[in-house]
């Protein structure tokens, strides 16, 4: 008996329905489903008009076969029929048909727009909220194209009824995130702003969603909205008389409305009125105060609308960072939650105070719960909880406290879950390498971390070691004795052969006095491994013994009589063989002397950020942050920065520390214009299309022969951005060629002039507005001159440096300025990443500020390859099986300046039906974000 | 909110909402892998996990799993009783809700979601002007249902 309770007597679909549900088998539901779809199809094809009712049924029932996960190719247009009934059983299911399946298929948009269009302007509440769910949920492009004007004013009209504002604000809200481009607010903005002011309380819930979102894209225009949201809250926080009737929930006032009214003060810093200052601190801490009260109810509702509010309440404090007390009472009160017995309040908690720990008012107060902490990474039985644990260690963890937290967390890597251990084994490298006070500590740490969890110890971690321990003498013979030992265990994981055969190699000789680490027996130990070793490692052991005939003459007989044997000699893998030929011939003929020259001791890798550090350094958002000590710096440096600005903060300034310096500007002759000088570019990969050829076929342009002497040219500029040769500038006197490389932060630029015309260019100059420097005054008829630009990027920027040419042809003087195609994204490194290590970084990476999003046209064909091209042309890597949707394109980067790196997310989602694009960007700076989302953008 | 999903024990959807665009086999495919993750989870874990790029709130009614997606700056704790409140407002209108009631009458579930949450964030968050919304509109249809009763349709 189907439990129809509330039904309008579609019987057909009832019965429907339960024969569904009766099939015993796949099959037997697929024979009956597509019995029935071929009863619609002729019901819809018959001579005979169905009526409303029918019709109604039967796109029920197609609604119904496509959410079983079946695909429905017809009924669309008896669905938009129904629109325009003027029952409302049947618009209903109209519109919830097109509400589910428009997307599959969009030709009728026109008419369903028509249909919404009539209700819209039915002034018919009912009517009215049904095609603005139905624009909501829809949320395409055509639909804000065409309504996109009619919701802000029937938001705002005096005489909407309060449901339709609510629909009206938040399909709104949903326009704006699909199309912002096509959801002006200008001139509404203050009366939606108004809203929050609004008596009915369901408006005010719907208003503050959409203020948040427009707030958190144009926060300026948005601000009066703080101290309304102040004023809202602070009524509903601190008034206990007041009864908000059906907006209690379970003993808690408008919870839903406070949390967004909480979020939407997240959009901003922390009033600068000291009234209003203090009545948010108000709210706040009654928030907190209410926490600690005995609960008025036992049930779970309460004490999850409750909190809801508190935890929001913390992330504004944490977001606002600047009162200390507020800090400190969070950080306690999120304390007692670490004990809770709500598996859902522990794990909040400890999420929330990783955020806690990077702040320098609440550093030491988190430090505090270790002991709790390490123990919820030993007793909790949920992986997720146990996750946020580790989070928050690595987030507390300093100088003071990382020997223990290291510890622990290396014997929490004993029985960790696979999905988690990759990163806990980033985590304890990072730390033992940052808080190592002495070096035998890191040693033993990275070794325990391979013998623990040797297969998830990349390659950044094992590099990393070698190179701390061959910068280090103190710490050298301590290593070789170490991995030594480490060796003789029976089975050993082969990144412990590497390291050991890397570090025996350079410093087995500091141990080899002792007999039970003779050179024979070391040679013995390394080589008692080789067989049982990848290629790779084998190629790295060859080396070793190479290394140890220098060291050890001794053993010099055993191991060329190892390198002679034939699975050596004729190995089949040619890298192998071919060192075994070399190393054995090296050791045949060359003197001691030049034995020992060749295969000296490594000299020390040249300090630099650890390359694990820059992996996690991506990430940062708090808690992963390493350690809040960083986290502290680098917003002290961040605060310097901003005072030098605006101390002598010209746009030039700006332009001339950021951009570029010419440290060198050489000027010679070169036979001919783009002549294969210098390197290959660094960027790109395989282009197996040029996207660009068109810009090198782009003619000789510009007919004024003489730009007005303060021009600027910045025709070309925008070819460079994703790539790095080509014709910069051209006009009926001079082309300027480009062939650019860049390698990290510092970059060099080969420009070269061609004189087109028959006659000599006198006193030719070209200078950077940077750097000055006097050039060679002449470039002959025809002939090509060459200068060199060094570069190198001390910080994120955005202008572009500009080349200002200067030169007499004939009598007239010549000048103009070209804007130089050096842009923030030539210092990308590509980074490749799996998709598990993707996604958790852009994850991390999620602060409003961090990211910058934009949906623009397509200004050129949609073709998948080039749009590869481009994107790695750009200069991230293009990541592959990344983004579960393979039409979209994932990429990563790290952004090279002198002073920092700056790891980039990017994700360009095309929509091919409504040649659109979406672009999101995230990096850890704002500014980087924003400048790399205007170059790309301006691509496809 | 990216999505709500509805499920049972047995893992079939029972109703999907989707608050981005995503084409067809994108959602049938997200919906099986969730829907996956989640049955896989024991009885007294917690109610968010991280999963992709999402956070995912959960909860189990009954026979049916209510499962939300949620952005990362989002409150799972005010998630979790949106769903609580969703399920009061299905419990409320068809009188101690059981999965059968959401089986054959889903199109009602999705009004009423619609009344409650639009574009993914809570609309109307008091019962009584939701019910009044829904029960508004079952009052045309009964007064259309009446009518129709009086001069039935041409067989």
């Amino acid at each position: 008996m189907p439990a129809v309770s509330k039904g309008d007597g579609m019987r057909g679909l009832a019965v429907f329905i339960s024969d569904i549900r009766n099939c015993k088998s796949k099959e037997a539901e697929i024979k009956r489903i597509n019995k029935e779809l071929a009863n619609i199809r002729s019901k819809f094809k018959g001579d005979k008009a169905l009526d409303g009712y029918s019709k109604k049924k039967y796109v029920c029932k197609l609604l119904f076969i496509f959410l079983l996960g079946h695909d429905i190719d017809f009924g669309h247009m008896e669905a938009v029929n129904l629109l325009s009934s003027n029952k409302y059983t049947e618009k209903q299911i109209g519109y919830l048909f097109i509400s589910v399946l428009v997307n599959s298929n969009s030709d009728l948009i026109r008419l369903i727009n028509n249909g919404i269009k009539n209700d819209l302007a039915s002034r018919n509440p009912t009517h009215m909220n049904l095609s603005l769910h139905c624009i909501a949920n829809v949320g395409s492009r055509e639909m804000a194209e065409a309504f996109a004007a009619d919701i802000p004013r029937i938001l705002v009209a005096g005489d909407t009824m309060d449901s339709v504002k609510q629909s009206a604000a938040l399909c709104l809200l949903r326009l704006n995130r699909t199309s912002p481009d096509l959801v002006p607010m200008g001139e509404w903005t203050a009366r939606v702003v108004h809203l929050l002011n609004d008596q009915h309380l369901g408006v005010v819930t719907s208003a503050t969603s959409l203020i948040t979102t427009l707030a958190q894209k144009s926060p300026d225009d948005f601000k009066t909205s703080v101290s309304l949201a102040i004023a809202r809250l602070s009524r509903i926080v601190t008034s206990a008389s007041i009864d908000l009737q059906d907006y209690t929930y379970y003993f808690v006032a408008a919870p839903w409305l406070s949390v967004k009214l909480l979020r939407l003060l997240q959009c901003y810093p922390p009033p600068e009125d000291g009234a209003l200052r203090g009545r948010l601190t108000e709210c706040l801490e009654t928030i907190l105060n209410k926490a600690q009260e005995p609960p008025k109810s036992k049930k779970v509702q309460h004490s999850n609308a409750k909190n809801a509010v508190l935890f929001e309440a913390i992330a504004l404090i944490i977001h606002h960072d600047s009162e200390p007390t507020l800090l400190v009472r969070a950080c306690n009160q999120l304390g007692q939650f670490l004990q809770h017995r709500e598996t859902n309040l522990r794990y909040l908690a400890l999420e929330s105070m990783c955020t806690l720990a990077s702040s320098e008012f609440s550093h030491e107060a988190v430090k505090t719960h270790i002991d709790t902490v390490i123990n919820a990474l030993k007793t909790e039985r949920d992986v997720s909880v146990r996750q946020r644990a580790v989070d928050l260690l690595y987030a507390m963890c300093d100088r003071s406290n990382a020997k223990q937290i290291v510890a622990e967390m290396l014997s929490y890597l004993e029985t960790a879950d696979y999905s988690i251990r990759e990163e806990i084994v980033l985590k304890v490298a990072v730390l033992a390498e940052k808080y190592a006070v002495d070096y035998t500590w890191y040693v033993d740490t990275i070794l325990n971390l391979i013998r623990v969890a040797g297969d998830q110890v990349s390659e950044e971690v094992w590099y990393r070691v070698i190179q701390i321990v061959i910068n280090r003498d103190d710490v050298q013979g301590y290593a070789a004795k170490t991995v030594f030992e480490a060796l003789q265990a029976p089975a050993c994981h082969e990144n412990l052969v590497k390291v050991g055969g890397y570090i025996l190699g350079e410093f087995g000789n500091l141990i080899a006095g002792d007999s039970r680490s003779s050179p024979l027996v070391q040679f013995k130990l390394l080589h008692s491994k080789f067989h049982l070793c990848s290629v790779p490692t084998r190629a790295l052991l060859l080396s070793a013994y190479i290394k140890f005939i220098n060291l050890f003459p001794e053993v010099k007989a055993t191991i060329q009589e190892v390198l002679r044997s034939d699975s050596q000699l004729r190995n089949a893998d040619v890298e192998l063989q071919q060192r075994a030929v070399e190393y054995l011939r090296l050791s045949t003929i060359a003197s001691t002397d030049i034995l020992a020259t060749v295969l000296e001791e490594m000299p020390p890798f040249p300090e630099r950020e650890s390359s694990i550090l820059a992996k996690l350094k991506r990430r940062k958002s708090p808690g992963n942050q390493p350690g809040a000590e960083e986290a502290r710096q680098e917003r002290e440096r961040e605060r310097e920065r901003e005072r030098e600005r605006s101390l002598n903060g010209s746009a030039e300034h700006k332009e001339g520390g950021a951009a570029a310096a010419a440290a060198k500007t050489s000027l010679y002759p070169s036979a001919d214009l783009l002549g294969p000088t210098g390197p290959p570019p660094s960027t790109g990969g395989s282009l197996l299309v040029d996207v660009f050829s068109d810009s090198l076929q782009a003619g000789p342009a510009p007919l004024d022969l003489a730009p007005p002497n303060t021009s600027v040219s910045e025709d070309n500029f925008s070819r460079f951005i994703c790539k790095n040769n080509g014709v910069l500038f051209e006009n009926q006197l001079l082309q300027i060629g480009l062939k650019s490389e860049y390698r990290q932060n510092l970059g060099r630029i080969y420009v070269f002039f061609g004189n087109k015309t028959s006659t000599q260019f006198l006193d030719f100059s070209s200078t950077l507005n940077v750097h000055t420097k006097p050039a060679d005054p002449t470039i002959d008829a025809g002939a090509q001159l060459q200068q060199i630009l060094n570069i190198e990027c001390l910080e994120d920027f955005t202008p572009a440096p500009v080349l200002d040419i200067q030169f007499r042809y004939g009598g007239t003087l010549q000048n103009f300025g070209v804007m130089l195609p050096v842009m923030l994204n030539k210092f990308f490194q590509p980074t490749e990443m799996e998709a598990q290590d993707f996604f958790q970084r852009w994850k991390q990476l999620g602060a409003p500020q961090q990211e910058v999003q934009k949906i623009f046209k397509a200004k050129h064909p949609m073709d998948t390859e080039v749009t590869k091209a481009k994107i790695m042309g750009f200069g991230t890597a293009l990541l592959d099986g990344v983004d579960p949707n393979p039409t979209n394109f994932v990429g990563a980067g790290v952004i090279h300046t002198k002073n920092t790196q700056v790891g980039c997310l990017l994700r360009l989602e095309p929509n091919t039906q409504a040649q659109m694009y979406r672009l999101t960007l995230r990096t850890s700076r704002d500014t980087v974000s924003q400048r790399l989302s205007d170059l790309l953008s301006e691509q496809f | 909110m990216r999505f709500m999903l509805l499920f049972s024990r047995q893992g079939k959807l029972r109703l999907q909402k989707w608050y981005v665009p995503l084409g067809d086999q994108e959602k049938r495919r997200l919906g099986r892998e969730l829907v996956q993750t989640i049955l896989g989870r024991k009885a007294k874990m917690c109610s968010f996990l991280e999963w992709r790029d999402l956070k995912v709130v959960y909860k189990r009614y009954a026979s049916l799993y209510f499962c939300c997606a949620i952005e990362e700056q989002d409150n799972e704790l005010i998630t979790l009783e949106v769903i609580h409140r969703y399920v009061e407002l299905l419990d409320k209108y068809f009188g101690s809700v059981c999965e059968l009631d959401i089986i054959f009458n889903f199109e009602k579930a999705y009004f009423i979601l619609d009344e409650f949450l639009l574009g993914g964030e809570a609309q109307e968050t008091s019962k009584k002007s939701v019910l009044k919304a829904i029960e508004q509109a079952d009052q045309l249809q009964e007064n259309i249902d009446f009518q129709m009763r009086l001069f039935p349709a041409p067989s």
